[in-house]
């Protein structure tokens, strides 16, 4: 008997449903797995000595104290020179992109290093910073750290302004203000919330990296809040320390991924709450 | 020739032509606009009303490849000319919206954005302003007890009269209606006819809608536009009783359009 057109796209519809929660159960299993482990492992070892002790040498306890000041000093300064770089440029391509060929190669090349490896990133910084003043330092991982948020900055900017219509503009034109008032004061205030969400996002991804600062800050054993020296940092301490044998280390090393896990979670909520806020208002 | 006739029109339009890249919007447009009076263009969509109306202060100077020919005089100056200054033009030739467009910011903030561009006032003089503004644009009794909420949260009436107020605060000559009631509800919409009824006797007015009867309602002088061509134009009542030609009949009994 053949069956009805009605009843094959029930058919059609319930397995393809039934694959895509599939596919949706087996992305998030393998999350919770990760999430459940960071938190069976991490919880214990995040002691209050992780918060008031250097990294320990093998064999004695003590905490991280000193790679998340680095992490801190690192993502602060990335975000601090990386935003207001990234805002500018990305204004320049939404408001005055138009015409003319800058705009368009500077989107490009701005695409092509937002999905650059940030390996790329930290050899870069290694070959033209590190290598020329012959030592590690805080400075070179800040550096890098600002590489990796200015295109992030820059596209979300640009997307942001470009959702807001045109007819706000005209009509803060059309008041006679000239377009740098325009910009200042119309379009990137309405285009506030998705910016800052993009910051939030850039320093969500960079508070994680791992390879450019392995290049360029390296790591420090003791206390440091010299920019210009070696500087302890989260990621580089779990890296060395989950892949050491010493399990007091590796103990430490699930501390630091549960801190960073949940900076980066708190961050892309909060980027969440910013913007449906944004999108409620209008 | 009746009296109106003599009164001085305020912006002369002569040989208008306009162009979107090569594509030919305008042909010739020859029309006065009379001072202290309110003009409807109506016609069917793409029969270039917006187009007209957004060269009176250059708003297309804001896209590539748009440009006009011809002359527009206001005040005895051509201000499609290359040295006439878009800002200050601006600021003499106020514009409001199809959709309401509130600034981010204040209702408060949202009327002292435009004069202080212009005007320096102090604390007293602003506020003095904004009430007057709002007060002219019938809005002042719904919102002067949140003067510091954001203009965003208004009703979508509300709001396209707050675009009206800050349009009239920087007491432009002229101000330019571009469907200004198109996305709102009736009671709104006669609200705003009514104020645009006593604008008229501080501003002269030029309306773009695409509803005629609101035409017949408020203008005094009507302009039919057809596929770039200025088809008909004279009194209001003139159009709509007696048009001089069948392709405004037409139009204005339903025949078409």
């Amino acid at each position: 008997m053949m069956i009805d057109l009605y009843t094959r796209r029930r058919i059609a519809n319930a397995t393809g449903l039934t694959i895509a929660v599939a596919a949706m159960a087996f992305g998030l299993f393998w999350l919770c797995w990760i999430l459940w482990t960071l938190l069976d492992r991490g919880l214990p070892a995040l002691t209050p000595m992780v918060f008031s002790q250097m990294t320990p040498p093998p064999g004695s306890s003590g905490g991280l104290l000193n790679a998340i000041f680095g992490s801190l000093m690192m993502t602060i300064g990335g975000t601090a020179i990386g935003t207001p770089i990234g805002i500018l440029a990305g204004t320049y391509l939404a408001e005055f992109g138009q015409r003319g060929w800058l705009a368009p190669i500077t989107r490009f090349i701005n695409d092509i290093l937002l999905s650059a490896p940030s390996i790329v990133i930290g050899l870069f910084v290694y070959e033209v910073y590190v290598v020329h003043v012959k030592h590690f330092s805080g400075w070179a991982g800040t550096i890098a750290l600002a590489i990796i948020v200015i295109p992030i900055v820059i596209r979300t900017t640009e997307n942001m302004l470009r959702l807001v219509p045109s007819t706000l503009r005209e009509a803060a034109a059309s008041l006679g203000a000239p377009q740098w008032k325009i910009i200042s004061f119309v379009t990137l205030r309405a285009a506030r919330a998705g910016i800052i969400t993009g910051v939030m996002l850039a320093i969500a991804r960079i508070s994680g990296e791992t390879a450019p600062l392995l290049f360029t800050a390296l790591n420090n054993q003791f206390w440091s809040s010299d920019m210009d020296q070696p500087m302890a940092n989260l990621p580089v301490v779990i890296f060395q320390f989950a892949m050491s044998p010493y399990e007091d280390w590796q103990s430490l090393a699930w501390a630091g991924a549960l801190l960073i896990t949940m900076s980066v979670l708190t961050l892309n909520i909060l980027a969440r709450v910013l913007f449906r806020q944004k999108a409620s208002t209008h | 020739m009746n009296a109106e006739n003599i009164v001085k029109p305020r912006v002369t339009v002569r040989d208008l032509n306009f162009y979107y890249g090569k594509a030919q919007a305008l042909n010739n447009i020859n029309l006065d606009i009379t001072e202290k009076k309110v003009t409807a263009f109506i016609g069917p969509s793409g029969c270039g009303k917006s187009t007209l109306l957004r060269t009176f202060n250059r708003m297309y100077e804001l896209y590539p490849k748009q440009k006009a020919t011809g002359s527009i005089v206001l005040d005895g100056k051509n201000i499609l000319d290359k040295n006439q200054d878009l800002n200050k033009l601006r600021a003499k030739v106020g514009m409001v919206f199809q959709k309401p467009t509130p600034f981010p910011m204040s209702i408060h903030d949202n009327i002292a954005f435009g004069v202080k561009l212009y005007q320096s006032l102090n604390k007293n003089d602003m506020e003095e302003r904004v009430e007057w503004a709002l007060r002219k644009a019938a809005l002042w009794d719904e919102v002067k007890d949140k003067l510091t909420q954001s203009g965003m949260g208004l009703s979508g009436g509300q709001q396209q009269r707050l675009c009206i107020a800050r349009a009239i605060a920087v007491k432009p000559e002229v101000l330019l209606l571009d469907e200004p009631t198109s996305a709102l509800d009736p009671i709104s919409t006669a609200h705003i006819e009514k104020l645009i009824d006593e604008l008229k006797e501080d501003f002269t007015i030029v309306i773009v809608t695409h509803n005629m009867q609101q035409a017949a309602r408020v203008s005094d002088y009507t302009a039919y536009m057809y596929l770039g061509d200025l088809m008909e134009f004279g009194d209001t009542s003139t159009v709509f009783t007696n048009p001089k030609r069948k392709e405004t009949e037409d139009y204005i009994t339903g025949r078409f359009g």
